[in-house]
């Protein structure tokens, strides 16, 4: 019992110690940011909030933000409109060819995005739409619309099938069920899932590099300061990008969690 | 009924089910079919034509450039995976089955955070800890060690590869293990099977699906991340991706670009496919 508490205390060191080095670039970055230095080490300068006052008066990162924050709201809607038609699809229907079907929409998180990166660029050039914010855009979606399609199908599983047939026997149509029943069940899902796609909208650097062209989002702008030097302005950015994305993180797990208690309950 | 497959959808259905068919034909489909056709297109003075010519595979398969990148990139993969399993599986054990469900809803909200969390902040962040002058080797020098060269090294890849895999790998372990049927472990553990040999012969086989899942996606991850060999590496061998990267941008050579990427996702392909099928076999005496 005595050996078993022990071990039980270095079995919990170690799941600290995983969660430090996990959490160590997040802290390390916002500490930094406040730092003079401009190659911050131990011990840490004097507190400066010269960075922020850099970012800030940088126009090319205040235009760099819009068109983040333009391409993350307009990639959540999107994505959680297909994800939220493709998971109904999947909850009420059996078809042929529903394997490939699903296959469609939850590949592309499978394929490194590089590769992704290179395809859309060549394809967009092909068809003329690349170096567009909507090619941001669409290409986000195509990424994102799979988590949103897994959010909402786990709360669609949680729906009990007869309430539709219940609601189509008193009198409702099809498209009356959706808007009353259906939607209204799905609502912490779909907020969940507005959130999940705008933050990995938000931070994904590789495919908006690609084929961004001249509209540059801020993980852009960072990939293209970072080459090859530390500058500590990156920092500033950095935690700008880490608040944005774990608020937004923290609220999709939040509606995501409030629909498990919800279901409890019923 | 729903059941069923039906005869002839009606409009309420085809409002749910094409959406995305059309969407990822177009966007998805489209551009990957379009990637492997563009493979066998020619550059002329900068230009890409199209044709149908073998040139970009002969030039790139020939290339012992090529398949150093293609081996070096596999094999720091693979230790990336070995790695991220190995170091997450105590934590995932003290997770699974010493931890209270509430401590352990707790740790997976908290992981999912850094895994949606800006990815190329976080490594150009160990750019800095991990420097010359930086805050490890600050704080070894305190205690007499070092300095240490930590960028630039294939050691710096791997804290960038754990720094993207970890919190994934760790969920993955969790729920798996959290999931088994503890009834099993404790039967193993009153018939006076030792703790070691009850995690290897009970534990590791009841959750050999979610564990070599896991795996996979650690491959994937690390096999096509350009950010942490680039920054962290130094790229002094540059990976798969580095390669893809640096054909496109720099050389305009799209379809030897594609070559590579091709190449890539039919290695993942293979791994893959071979992962699942030996997650969901059957193991030997399973009756």
């Amino acid at each position: 019992m005595k050996q078993n508490r022990s071990l039980n205390f270095v079995l919990g060191i170690y799941v600290l110690l995983i969660f430090a080095f996990v959490f160590a670039p997040i802290i390390f970055s916002m500490i930094f940011s406040f730092n003079s230095q401009r190659f911050p080490t131990i011990p840490l300068g004097e507190f400066s909030t010269e960075w922020y006052a850099k970012v800030l008066a940088d126009p090319d990162v205040w235009e760099a933000a819009l068109n983040s924050l333009i391409v993350s709201c307009s990639t959540a809607l999107i994505a959680t409109f297909l994800g939220f038609c493709t998971a109904y699809s999947d909850f009420r229907y059996n078809f042929r060819f529903k394997g490939p079907y699903l296959a469609l929409i939850l590949l592309p998180p499978t394929i490194p995005l590089i590769i992704m990166a290179l395809a859309m660029l060549a394809w967009f050039s092909k068809i003329g739409m690349s170096g567009q914010l909507y090619s941001i855009i669409i290409a986000h979606s195509v990424l994102t619309a799979p988590f949103a399609m897994a959010v909402i199908r786990l709360r669609l599983n949680q729906m009990d099938p007869d309430l539709e047939a219940a609601a189509w026997n008193l009198g409702g149509s099809e498209w009356q069920t959706m808007r009353h029943v259906i939607v209204p069940f799905c609502k912490p899902a779909i907020f969940s899932s507005l959130f999940l796609t705008a933050a990995v909208s938000f931070d994904e650097f590789a495919v908006s590099w690609f084929v961004s062209g001249l509209n540059k989002t801020l993980p852009v702008i960072v990939l293209e300061i970072v080459q090859g030097n530390i500058d500590p302005q990156v920092n500033a950015i950095g935690t700008f990008v880490f608040l944005i994305s774990m608020t937004l993180v923290v609220l999709a797990q939040l509606f995501f969690a409030s629909r498990q208690m919800k279901s409890i309950k019923l | 009924m729903s059941s069923t497959p039906e005869r002839r959808p009606n409009l309420y259905a085809l409002t749910w089910r094409l959406p995305i068919i059309f969407w990822q034909f177009i966007f998805f489909v489209g551009p990957v079919l379009f990637m492997v056709a563009m493979s066998f297109f020619l550059v002329k003075n900068y230009r890409m034509t199209e044709a149908f010519e073998f040139v970009n595979w002969t030039r790139m398969l020939t290339r012992g450039f090529f398949w150093d990148s293609y081996w070096y990139t596999v094999f720091i993969a693979s230790v990336s995976t070995v790695c991220a399993m190995c170091i997450a599986f105590p934590a995932a054990f003290t997770l699974a089955f010493r931890a209270s469900e509430s401590t352990r809803r707790w740790a997976i909200f908290l992981l999912i955070i850094p895994f949606f969390t800006s990815y190329l902040v976080r490594t150009f962040s160990w750019f800095v800890i991990l420097s010359e002058s930086g805050v490890v080797n600050a704080m070894l020098g305190y205690i007499g060690l070092g300095p240490y060269t930590m960028l630039n090294t294939n050691f710096g890849t791997l804290v960038g590869y754990m720094t993207l895999t970890l919190p994934l790998v760790v969920i993955l372990q969790t729920v798996t293990m959290a999931n088994i049927d503890k009834t099993l472990v404790e039967a193993a553990r009153n018939l006076g099977c030792s703790p070691l040999r009850t995690i290897w012969q009970v534990i590791i086989p009841l959750s050999k699906t979610g564990l070599i899942i896991a795996a996979i996606f650690c491959f994937i991850l690390s096999f096509g991340d350009f950010v942490a060999p680039f920054y962290l590496g130094g790229s002094q061998e540059p990976t798969l991706p580095i390669l893809i990267l640096d054909t496109t941008k720099s050389g305009q050579q799209w379809p030897r670009a594609a070559v590579v990427a091709i190449m890539m996702m039919l290695t993942l392909f293979a791994i893959a496919f071979t992962g699942i099928a030996l997650a969901y076999r059957k193991g030997r005496g399973a009756k």
